[in-house]
Formats: structure tokens, C-alpha cells, sequence
């Protein structure tokens, strides 16, 4: 079974090389180290974003208002930093994960308490963050000139060749694979996905679980909302606008299964990376805007086919076992 | 109160069958759960199915109505062989059923309910919501219930009222055979009252019923014949009038108990667990008993008795009404199933699939789940402890797998059960609650979890034994606790000697309200 679910991510950096190899046919230089870089650079934020969505899928939930949450939080520090341009951004930076945790822990209060389905909680936040930006901004955006030079450079500054923006995403990466491989929580969150019934009788607390999941993507939406606004230099009520698809899209193409309880760390990185490397090939070979979306649909719907078919044939597996031992 | 008869005032109790089954056989992968059995529906009369759990009244109810294909056998209907290739087609000859929990859509109205499939169309071929209604009204009436508006969502009614809209249904396809599965589990006194009444209009109107049901005050009641079916074969069948109750409880748990139940004798220890005055506001009540070190306490009763909601209620799941539980001496609260390991209480549950292995994950993660308090610390797994454990336990069951790291999914049904003992007892408990420990497995795998239960209890482990297959509550328990209605009815020691026929009639409540 194991060697199945290596090969499901397998397939997926597969087609991921296969893509960026027959873009450099038709563009040289597309594979160059530098140009491949910026592509991991410009997928780092979705790469966060789809681990802290995978959490949450994972305990067979859906958080909508991972984007709002981030542009929520953007804006926040941004206006801080405009107003007290003299605090230092690492306590900014921490400032924007614990707003994004606290934006996270209301959505899963109201999921854990009160028992309402997390699609139809996001969904409200989804308006009621991005509603609360156009109330402390009065409409206003918040651009290049009036943020500090430091706020801007946090995203910027190399290490060993790469952008930090492509660091944070390794860290946070990393921080997951422990997350879901070496901690009980990330053994709670896959139990729960896979069998809440059994997780109960385990003793394990399905509600706080979920509730767990909504403060990691609530607080990894809030450190996004920092790296978004450095990174792209302006907070305003339209910051990623309809992006929670986009991360949704993500999960589902790197194979984390929307019931719950399947997908890797490694499957999440993949499919923002899948996601990002059409975004930066497309263009490169003429491909108009409106045919990267109808690409990036497609590659949605066809990986929950395949994904369907490799559940099929696992349960395969079990009935010719359950023949031959009795 | 008339019903809509054809063959008006005829009170047709003919002695040609409606249908009649004959041979018919269905294997399923391992377990033959019909052997050529047979039975005959006569119209305007009441024919009790009995049976204990297992003896196949489901698989026969299933292809009664087309659910389930028959191996072998034939089915006629009026003399006629009939094909029931699909739910559809039984519906169309005649056969409906109403089950225990009525097979109805909650979100629709009561009119929508009887008409579903076959609706009054107008000349546009839209439905005729209009004369829908009146019909159902009509219907409705005339079974007694002109208190039910058609409109109204079926959400809103009681499980009685329900029922009535089932059979209402039943009526409206003018279906000659109604087939009623455990109709009364879920009413009150009254409700079934009024059920029965309803049944002897049905029998006037010349309809061939079938009727399941546990309860012999019930049968008794209202049956005119009886079929008996054990361990999937037909073992007897005749006129109510003609046989007593003595008799047909005879035929039930005829079996002779002469599979080897390996419990060992061991010398009871100091008492781990007392119930005191345990209620539950809808599932049981009054519930008192002790259960000593290295005892085997089986709870027995019928289905739906309120033995796994009691147990349910002991690890924390549902919250009881009123009671105490003592651990040894001390009071101990659970309101959680973690706060329940804790206190040593673990619960092996019935539903292997839904409530104990998870199967998209390794034998390894699915035997230290519930023990991952202890095999991490600060939050951080120790992967080499939890190897440890899972190795530990693995090999004391004798669990057969290639690798403790393959999915627990693809074992065999026996070594998934032992993959769930296992992981319970690697918690390290005080009691363990099974509750039908051994429901759907092989017979070896069934012997292995025997020997091993009786071996727990030798080694000190309070046990508490939920099942309801007669042989293995007397082969393995040192103390019987009858159920009945969420009550227990009856405690027998072993020293008092265990009787098949006793327990079914302390379960079945014979005796005290029969006729």
C-alpha cells in the first residue's frame, strides 16, 4: 500500500518535470536554475496555503476563508507598519501569525462548539473578514510609499541563492512533515479523517482536532498575509481575491482526498508546484490566460479520477486477501 | 373504517398460498445465510418469521423484495413463477415492506411519501399535486390516521405516525403482501396497540403479511401461523393455535451447544467496577451490578435491549441520567472515551468497520491510537516505543501480517478483530467491555478470541461479554445479565446452571405479559 502512495506523488513530480522539459522545447532557458528558482519563489505562499488547507481536508473540512484571513491580516500589518513604520518586522511577522490564529480559532470555535459545518462557517467568514478590510482601511490601499523599506525587504533577502519567501516555505514545510508524521496531533488529524467513529472509541476529540486544524490554517493564512503584502507591495480589499480556490485546487490535485484522511505533506507541495509551474509556462508559450484555467481545471478533475481509481484498486486488494485467508 | 377491498366482506383465509418460496438458497463469500428454506404467505393471514439473530430473517426479507438474488429456489406468486430482479420489480408484483426504521424521506410530505413512484400524473404529464393529496387524505383516513395532513413534512411526525404513512404507502400500491420487519422496536405500548389494530384491517382486507418480530406477547397476539428459521435453514412452521410457546423456543435454540468454549475456571478476585443506580433518560434504566477480577459477565438480550448504549454510556459516549461507577473504590467520573482509558475501561465495539479499525492505516498506528498518551511525549511520537507495542501485542494475539506496517485494511476480518483487541489491550486496562466479540468472523478466528477472552480473564482482566449468540453467552460467561427494555430482567450464576430456553424467555419477556 505504501509503495502505491509513493507512486501517486511519484506521478505527480513526473508530470510536473515533464512539463517544465517540454516548456524549455519550445522556450529555451524556461529550465534554467535561476528561471526555476523564481518559479518556486512565486509558489512558495500556495505551497504554505495548501498545507494549512490540507490539515483541515485532511479531518474531512474545508476552510474558504483561508484568503480573506490573509488579506485581513495583510492589511492589519500593513497599516501598522505605515502608522509605526519603527516596529521590527520579526515582531510583525509574529504579529500577523497570531492574528491569522485568531481569525483561524474563530472559524473553528463556531465548528467545534457549535457544531456547524465548517463549509457554511468559512463561508461566512470568507465576507465577514474581507467586509472588516474595507472598515479599518476606509477603502483605502496601502502602497509602496508607505510601507518601510524593511517590511518590504523581509521577503527579499537572499540566503544561499534562494529569496527568503522561498525559505519561509521551506521551513514551514519541514515544520509540517514533522506536524503530520512525528506528532500526535497530525496522527489525530489523519485518524479522524479516515474513521471519526473509531477516533472517538480511541479517545481521541474529533471536535478539537478540527478545531486544532482551523488554527493552522488560520495561522499560516495570517503569516501569508504578511509575506503577500511585502511581496507584491500593496494591501487593499481586492488581495487575493478568489485564491481559496486556487489553494483548494492545489490540495485536490496533489491528491489529498476531499472525504478525508488521505494526502501528504509531499502531495500539497506538489500540487501547488504543478499549479505554479502552468501559471509561469503558459505565458511563456503563447497560451492565452483564459486556456491556463481551463488547464489547471482539467488537471483538478483528472486527479480526482485518478485518485478514485487508485482508491478502487486498493479495495481490490482487500477482498482477494480476505479470499485467500478464509 | 374501511380499507379498499376487491373482494369485499370475503374474509378470504384460503389455503392457497399468495407466495410461497420454496428451496431457496443464497451464499454469501464464506457464510451460507439461506439453506433451502421455504415459506408460504396465505392472504388475510399473519405469518411470524422467528428466528434468533443470525438465522437469515434479513436475507429473506431482501429478496422478498428484490434486493438480493437467490443462489437456488423459486418464488411464486399465486402459482405463478416470478423473477424479482430488482426492488422495482417485487414493487410491481405486489410486495412492499415496512421496516424497523421506516425506509421513508424524511424531507418530503406525507402525500409525496405514499405516491413516490407512482404519482397521479394530469393530461401534461406534470404531477396532480391536487388529487395526490385528496387520495392520500382519503388513505389515510380510512387506516385511522385523518389526524396526519398530507402536507405535512414527514420530519415532523412521530415514529408512529410514520409507520402509518408506510403503511398507507403499502395500501396505495395495492400491494398484496406486506412484509413487516421488527415494526413495534421503536414504539410505545400504545403506538403498537394501534399497529396491531391497523394489521387485523389489513388481514380483513385479504393482504398476506409477514411478520417479524422478537417479542412472543406480540406473535401471539396477532400471528395466525409462525416459520422458524435457524442458523439460515427453515426448522419449522405451522398454525399459532397449534403450538405453544414452549415449542417454538425449542426450535429457536434447538442447537445443540457443543462448540468447545475454552473458558478456563479461574478464582474471581476483588470487585473492579460497580454500577449503581445507572439511568439513562431514554436508553436504559435502574442499573446495578459488580464485575470482579477475572470474571466473564455476559450481557444478553435481544436487539435494541439497551445493552451497547449502557456500555456506550460506561466509556463516556452518551451521558447517563443519573448513577455512579466505582473503580475498585473510588468514584470515577467519565465523561470522555479518553477519560474511560484512563480509568482503565476500554470498549471493544460491534461494528468492526465503522467504530474499531481504521483502515487506511498501518497495524502499527491502528494498535497505539488509543494509547498515544503514552507513546509520545509533549505531543511528539516516539516511533520506536510504538513499534514496540504494536510487536508486543501482535504476537500475543498471534495477528497474521506480512508487516506491521501495511494497512490494517487489507486483513482478513479475524486478524482485523485481533488487530482491535490488540490495540486495546495494549492501553492496559482494568475492564474490558466486548461487544459481540466474535459477530461476522470465521469459526477459527471465532475459537482464537474465545481462548484468548478466557485468557484475559485468567490473568486478572475484568471482562464484559455483549452478545447475543445463546452458545457463546453460556460457554463463556461465570454470570449471565439479562436485558430487556433497558432494563435488566435477570441475573443467572453459572453455579445455577446456564438454559438456553430460560434466557430466551427472561429476553423475550415470556411469561410475564404473554396471553
Amino acid at each position: 500500500m505504501k509503495s502505491i502512495l509513493r507512486f501517486r506523488e511519484f506521478w505527480l513530480a513526473a508530470i510536473v518535470v515533464v512539463m517544465v522539459i517540454a516548456t524549455n522545447l519550445r522556450a529555451p532557458g524556461f529550465a534554467a536554475p535561476d528561471k526555476l528558482a523564481g518559479i518556486f519563489n512565486d509558489t512558495a505562499m500556495l505551497m504554505i496555503l495548501a498545507l494549512g488547507q490540507m490539515a483541515v481536508i485532511l479531518t474531512r473540512s474545508i476552510d474558504l476563508s483561508m484568503a480573506s484571513n490573509l488579506a485581513l491580516t495583510g492589511m492589519i500589518v500593513a497599516l501598522i507598519n505605515a502608522a509605526f513604520p519603527g516596529i521590527p518586522i520579526p515582531a510583525l511577522m509574529l504579529f500577523a501569525c497570531l492574528c491569522g490564529l485568531a481569525l483561524g480559532a474563530f472559524n473553528g470555535v463556531l465548528i467545534w462548539l457549535l457544531n456547524i459545518p465548517a463549509i457554511v462557517v468559512t463561508l461566512g467568514t470568507l465576507t465577514i473578514y474581507r467586509g472588516i478590510i474595507f472598515l479599518i482601511a476606509g477603502g483605502q490601499w496601502v502602497n509602496a510609499d508607505k510601507l518601510s523599506p524593511a517590511f518590504v525587504q523581509y521577503t527579499r533577502i537572499e540566503f544561499l541563492g534562494l529569496p527568503a519567501l522561498s525559505w519561509y516555505a521551506i521551513v514551514v514545510a519541514i515544520a509540517f512533515f514533522i506536524l503530520m508524521t512525528r506528532t500526535s496531533l497530525g496522527r489525530a488529524i489523519y485518524a479522524v479523517g479516515v474513521n471519526p467513529t473509531a477516533s472517538v472509541y480511541a479517545g481521541i476529540d474529533v471536535g478539537r482536532t478540527k478545531f486544532a486544524t482551523f488554527l493552522i490554517s488560520g495561522l499560516l493564512s495570517g503569516f501569508c498575509g504578511y509575506l503577500w503584502v511585502s511581496r507584491y507591495v500593496i494591501g487593499s480589499v481586492e488581495v487575493a481575491k478568489g485564491y481559496e480556490l486556487t489553494i483548494i485546487a492545489a490540495c485536490v490535485i496533489g491528491g489529498i482526498s476531499i472525504s478525508g484522511g488521505v494526502g501528504t505533506v509531499a502531495g500539497a507541495l506538489l500540487g501547488a508546484l504543478f499549479l505554479g509551474v502552468i501559471n509561469s509556462a503558459l505565458p511563456v508559450i503563447n497560451v492565452s490566460p483564459f486556456w491556463q484555467m481551463a488547464i489547471s481545471g482539467a488537471a483538478i478533475i483528472l486527479a480526482v479520477v485518478l485518485n478514485a481509481r487508485g482508491e478502487k484498486r486498493g479495495s481490490r486488494l482487500i477482498l482477494r486477501e480476505a479470499e485467500a485467508t478464509s | 373504517m374501511t380499507l379498499p377491498q376487491r373482494k369485499p366482506e370475503s374474509m378470504p383465509a384460503s389455503s392457497t398460498p399468495k407466495i410461497t418460496l420454496s428451496g431457496i438458497t443464497k451464499t454469501f463469500p464464506g457464510v451460507r445465510a439461506l439453506n433451502k428454506v421455504a415459506l408460504e404467505l396465505y392472504p388475510g393471514q399473519v405469518t411470524a418469521l422467528i428466528g434468533e439473530n443470525g438465522a437469515g430473517k434479513s436475507t429473506l426479507v431482501k429478496t422478498m423484495t428484490g434486493i438480493y438474488q437467490p443462489d437456488e429456489g423459486e418464488i411464486r406468486i399465486n402459482g405463478e413463477l416470478v423473477t424479482l430482479s430488482s426492488p422495482h420489480a417485487a414493487f410491481k408484483l405486489g410486495i412492499t415492506a415496512i421496516h424497523q426504521e421506516t425506509v421513508l424521506f424524511d424531507e418530503l410530505s406525507v402525500a409525496e411519501n405514499i405516491y413516490l413512484g407512482h404519482a397521479p400524473k394530469t393530461r401534461f404529464k406534470t404531477l396532480d399535486w391536487g388529487l395526490m393529496r385528496e387520495k392520500s387524505r382519503k388513505l389515510l383516513t380510512e387506516i385511522g390516521a385523518g389526524h396526519i395532513a398530507p402536507e405535512t413534512r414527514l420530519k415532523d411526525l412521530s415514529i408512529a405516525n410514520k409507520h402509518l404513512v408506510a403503511v398507507a404507502r403499502a395500501l396505495s400500491i395495492d400491494a398484496d403482501v406486506v412484509i413487516m420487519d421488527e415494526p413495534t422496536a421503536a414504539l410505545s405500548y400504545k403506538e403498537i396497540q394501534d399497529l396491531f389494530e391497523l394489521m387485523e384491517l389489513l388481514k380483513k382486507s385479504g393482504k398476506a403479511i409477514l411478520f417479524i418480530s422478537h417479542k412472543f406477547d406480540e406473535i401471539y397476539r396477532i400471528a395466525d401461523r409462525y416459520t422458524v428459521f435457524r442458523d439460515g435453514e427453515m426448522v419449522g412452521n405451522g398454525l399459532i393455535a397449534d403450538t405453544t410457546q414452549d415449542t417454538i423456543v425449542r426450535m429457536m435454540v434447538g442447537r445443540s451447544v457443543d462448540q468447545v468454549f475454552p473458558k478456563q475456571e479461574t478464582t474471581l478476585g476483588e470487585t473492579v467496577l460497580t454500577v449503581s443506580g445507572y439511568c439513562h433518560p431514554t436508553e436504559f434504566a435502574d442499573i446495578n451490578f459488580k464485575l470482579r477480577k477475572g470474571e466473564i459477565l455476559g450481557f444478553y438480550g435481544l436487539v435494541g435491549a439497551g445493552r451497547s448504549e449502557l456500555m456506550q454510556a460506561l466509556i463516556g459516549i452518551t451521558k447517563p441520567s443519573k448513577g455512579a461507577v466505582r473503580i475498585g473504590d473510588d468514584i470515577a467520573v467519565i465523561r470522555s472515551p479518553a477519560a474511560a482509558i484512563e480509568n482503565g475501561i476500554v470498549y471493544v465495539p460491534e461494528e468492526r468497520g465503522k467504530q474499531g479499525v481504521v483502515v487506511d492505516m498501518p497495524i502499527v498506528q491502528n494498535i497505539s491510537l488509543p494509547s498515544l498518551r503514552r507513546t509520545s511525549k509533549n505531543g511528539f511520537l516516539r516511533l520506536a516505543e510504538e513499534f514496540a507495542l504494536a510487536r508486543e501485542y501482535a504476537t500475543r494475539l498471534d495477528l497474521r501480517a506480512a508487516s506491521l506496517s501495511q494497512n490494517a485494511g487489507t486483513l482478513s476480518g479475524g486478524n482485523q478483530q485481533k488487530v482491535v483487541i490488540a490495540k486495546w489491550l495494549a492501553t492496559k486496562p482494568r475492564v474490558i467491555i466486548l461487544d459481540e466479540p466474535t459477530k461476522g468472523i470465521d469459526i477459527g478466528s471465532k475459537a482464537a478470541v474465545h481462548a484468548f477472552m478466557s485468557e484475559l480473564a485468567s490473568q486478572g482482566l475484568a471482562v464484559i461479554m455483549v452478545s447475543s449468540e445463546l452458545p457463546e453467552v453460556m460457554g463463556m460467561s461465570d454470570r449471565i445479565i439479562v436485558m430487556r427494555e433497558g432494563r435488566i430482567v435477570t441475573t443467572i450464576e453459572k453455579n445455577d446452571g446456564f438454559n438456553a430456553e430460560t434466557l430466551v424467555r427472561a429476553a423475550a419477556g415470556i411469561g410475564e405479559t404473554a396471553a
